[in-house]
């Protein structure tokens, strides 16, 4: 048999090339309404007062009081209204819906309803702590005091808008009580139970399914339960199919973005030169609500020493409340923010010092053994050195880096280093998920993968497949794996925090090895698996010590450009990365992580500008939010380095979220490279690196 | 209102609708052809890419008006084709397809690019695919794919 990393062709190609995969907007269902959200116009304001004109036959509002149920998006803080009651904290807030047959006419009632608002002073400032995390290890108080010198660097990064090409979603249907809700989700099981608490319903009432998924990112993690609790709440009430689907504006204005960050570090050097200590502190800003934030700000803050070891440490972090849009989840989830900072801190450190940058950096790259910032251990190999001279190796690195220091070239390359926690923070797997997962062999010998993981492009309906197939040895087409619906699937938890390979994969490798040996031909057989911790894996939430992950990615990105010495325009011109993801299930699959995630994480580096005036997204579409086109991608090579991880499957560890990570440094410090300045923020636009270039 | 007549996917169609309907709803609504996708109703991210008279268009900033008598070829019309096939093959060995909502948008381009130069060089196929958005692929292996579809298909076009 051939090695499991050979690749395929993915099982779910042809019906998208063909244009028949029915993503959820293809969806027709007999007799469907359409429904439009009537959001807040204001930022923050007290609702005095709502006229709504009188309605044709056949139209209907929904809003807070139709809730049988809480008003309440269940995420993890469960702080965001369905709709608004008696105050909006956001401009673009969902206060009902409008439903009905004809979108115009939905249209003509929306602006003709009246909303009286009283307006109140929004917060925009970081003043409103919401959630403070805190956490040391070692004594860096001691090292600060002996210090005999003390670097401070200020980091920010802004706003990165996932930009799925295919905007929100959700469909529904209602047949006696129950509720199916299908949608462009990543996390069943997080929209069916956010819908239960809406409607106060039994599990047998509601039911999720998965259509096909036009990218998510992140963005469809929970953002997906809020529109899902609004869509229920009007089957409920109107019973007949609707459907609510967001135009590309809709969306980019009130959808959850990667969180705003600022970060201040500081080292303490001592007289030989050396880092003795590091502190921390970071703000995420949250937006209207809390949601996702406190778990972002939680992996930023173990990010805090990136891919180096430092002895003493120092964490703090908050998130702020504001009066803006809510944030969420982003592919890299807080650790793209922190490991912007630092990345470039350990290079601001090497220029403070005078020492060749690559010199620190080697000095205190994590070795297997090192306790990590949380006080946990890396237990598997590290084999970080060998990547770093293969990327150095496949770009020319340290011929560039010297040749571009000189003034004037105009050229740049840098360099970043990173790992990524595999699967959910802390004791999240053991505690809140639990993952179950199914296989099924029917008496046609056909194997059926019962789980609700997403593939919104990923690749996994075909590793799974492949999993399964390589254990059993039987052909991929001998096995079913359909989008998961919440009445046929087990809960193996959500498709986020790159854990579907590693951590349902492993549950899918095991139970089929358990089907393997009870398998008899022609006989029907259920086997399944759950999640167990391993026993060494200790995590101590409340005081962040201990293992915070169970395994780690490691990846080194490389970056080269070349700035217009008149526009400041940047240019990409070549990209080389090496990662360590255990073994590739699929080695294709994983090289289009890998160039989707490393250009999305480098816009996110020098091009993706996003901000909020007064509250209110500025940028409408992606007319004015600049993604990278095909005309901004340079020539891009990837290396990965088998390293397997025990516990996953063939050795497998996360992915998905790697790749991105290490884009955004690497694109800055090359443009530091190339401009001699030092890059504080991101992302680095021409208007950035013109008023470094004036004013240092 | 006005009766609008035209070909689509080489079928004589007629529908009577508002000159100044979107093509796009009308193939995703009134014909069911939901392979041409809406990503952002601003004729920027070329997911609604068809062909008209044998030319590129975003489908989301056509009036209906203005395809009186015109031949229009979406996603399902072109699948139909050996064309095609070869970038269809070519961009499964070349892993090309994620999410797969730029797809249809993006083999519309490229059939559209190899018309008018059926051997492109990188820089040509990166300017022949600049109008269409990708988020997943980070483009590079849609490059390859239509460079190696330009070579297994040569001749087709």
């Amino acid at each position: 048999m051939k090695d499991i990393s050979s690749s395929v062709r993915k099982v779910d190609s042809i019906i998208k090339m063909s244009g028949v995969a029915q993503y959820v907007d293809d969806i027709k269902i007999s007799g469907m309404l359409y429904a439009k959200t009537v959001r807040s116009t204001k930022v923050k304001a007290i609702i005095k007062n709502i006229i709504i004109p009188e309605l044709p036959s056949g139209y209907h509002t929904v809003d807070h009081s139709d809730i049988p149920g809480k008003n309440v998006v269940s995420i993890i803080f469960d702080d965001m209204p369905v709709f608004a009651e008696k105050e909006v904290k956001y401009y673009g807030e969902p206060i009902m819906l409008v439903v009905g047959e004809d979108k115009d006419v939905i249209t003509d009632i929306i602006s003709n309803i009246e909303i009286e608002y009283q307006e109140q002073t929004p917060v925009f400032e970081k003043i409103k702590s919401a959630i403070n995390y805190h956490f040391v290890k070692g004594d860096s108080n001691k090292a600060f005091k002996n210090a005999k010198k003390i670097i401070k660097y200020d980091y920010e990064t802004g706003y990165q808008e996932q930009l799925y090409i295919e905007p929100q979603g959700m469909i529904g249907e209602i047949e006696n009580n129950k509720v199916t809700l299908t949608g462009s989700i990543q996390c069943p099981y997080y929209v069916k139970n956010a819908v239960k608490v809406v409607l106060d319903a039994n599990d047998d009432e509601v039911r999720v399914k998965q259509a096909v998924v036009g990218g998510a990112f992140g963005g469809k993690e929970e953002f997906p339960s809020l529109m899902a609790c609004e869509l229920a709440v009007a089957l409920r009430k109107i019973k007949k199919p609707i459907k609510l689907i967001y135009e590309r504006e809709e969306d980019m204005q009130v959808t959850t973005k990667r969180h705003p960050a600022w970060i201040h570090m500081e080292a303490a050097i001592n007289e030989f030169n050396e880092i003795d200590g590091l502190t921390a502190k970071a703000a995420i800003d949250a937006g209207a609500s809390i949601g996702l934030s406190g778990v972002v700000l939680a992996r930023a803050l173990i990010a805090s020493t990136g891919a180096y070891t430092i002895e003493n440490i120092e964490v703090d972090g908050d998130v702020f409340l504001t009066n803006t849009v809510p944030n969420g989840a982003f592919r890299g989830f807080g650790a793209p923010q922190m490991l912007f900072a630092v990345e470039m801190f350990i290079h601001h450190i090497a220029k403070e010092l005078d020492i060749d940058p690559l010199e620190l950096r080697l000095k205190y790259l994590a070795k297997q053994g090192d306790a990590t910032s949380t006080r946990g251990k890396f237990r598997d190999p590290i084999i970080m050195n060998d990547m770093i001279k293969k990327a150095m190796e496949m770009s020319d690195y340290k011929n560039k880096v010297k040749a571009y220091e000189e003034e004037g070239t105009y050229k740049g390359i840098g360099m970043s280093w990173f790992l990524h926690g595999c699967g959910f923070t802390g004791s999240g797997e053991a505690d809140h998920i639990k993952a179950l997962v199914k296989l099924e062999k029917g008496a046609d010998d056909k194997v059926t993968i019962l789980i609700a993981a997403v593939d919104m492009g990923q690749g996994i309906q075909t590793t799974m497949k492949k999993i399964v197939s390589h254990i059993l040895n039987i052909p991929l087409d001998q096995i079913i794996y359909n989008k998961p619906d919440t009445d046929l699937v087990p809960d193996s938890g959500p498709t986020v925090a790159s854990r579907t390979i590693m951590i349902v994969g492993g549950l899918v490798a095991r139970a089929a090895k358990q089907l393997k040996e009870k398998w008899e031909d022609g006989k029907q057989i259920v086997v399944s698996e759950r999640y167990k911790q391993p026993e060494y894996i200790k995590w101590d939430e409340d005081n962040f010590i201990g293992d915070a992950y169970p395994a780690y990615s490691w990846g080194v990105n490389i970056v080269e450009v070349e700035v217009c010495p008149v526009t400041y325009q940047v240019t990409l011109v070549g990209i080389w990365s090496v990662y360590d993801v255990g073994k590739a299930i699929d080695e294709r699959i994983v090289m289009g992580q890998a160039d989707g995630g490393i250009l999305q994480g480098v816009g996110y580096g020098y091009l993706e500008v996003m901000r909020n005036e007064n509250g209110r997204i500025v940028h409408k579409n992606v007319t004015d939010y600049i993604i990278p086109t095909t005309g901004d991608t340079p020539p891009m090579e990837t290396f990965l380095i088998d390293n397997p991880y025990p516990l996953g499957p063939y050795g497998a560890k996360g992915a998905g979220e790697l790749t991105l990570v290490g884009g955004a440094p690497a694109v800055a410090l090359a443009i530091e490279n190339a401009i001699n300045k030092k890059v504080t923020r991101i992302p680095v636009t021409p208007e950035y690196i013109m008023e470094l270039m004036k004013n240092g | 209102m006005a009766k609008i007549k035209f070909t689509l996917n080489n079928k004589q169609v007629e529908i009577e609708k508002s000159p100044t309907a979107r093509l796009l709803d009308i193939l995703r609504e009134d014909f069911d052809f939901t392979g041409v996708k809406e990503g952002c109703g601003e004729g920027e991210c070329g997911a609604c890419a068809v062909l008209i008279n044998d030319q590129i268009v975003n489908s989301c900033i056509v009036p209906l008006g203005t395809v009186e008598g015109k031949n229009i070829v979406t996603i399902e019309g072109f699948s139909k084709t050996k064309r095609h096939e070869v970038l269809r093959n070519a961009f499964e060995e070349e892993g090309a397809v994620q999410c797969g909502f730029c797809t249809p948008g993006m083999l519309i381009a490229s059939e559209s690019l190899l018309n008018k130069n059926p051997h492109p060089t990188d820089e040509e196929i990166k300017i022949g695919l600049s109008g269409n958005l990708c988020r997943c692929t980070g483009y590079n292996m849609i490059i390859k794919a239509v460079k190696s579809a330009s070579k297994k298909g040569d001749g087709l076009w």
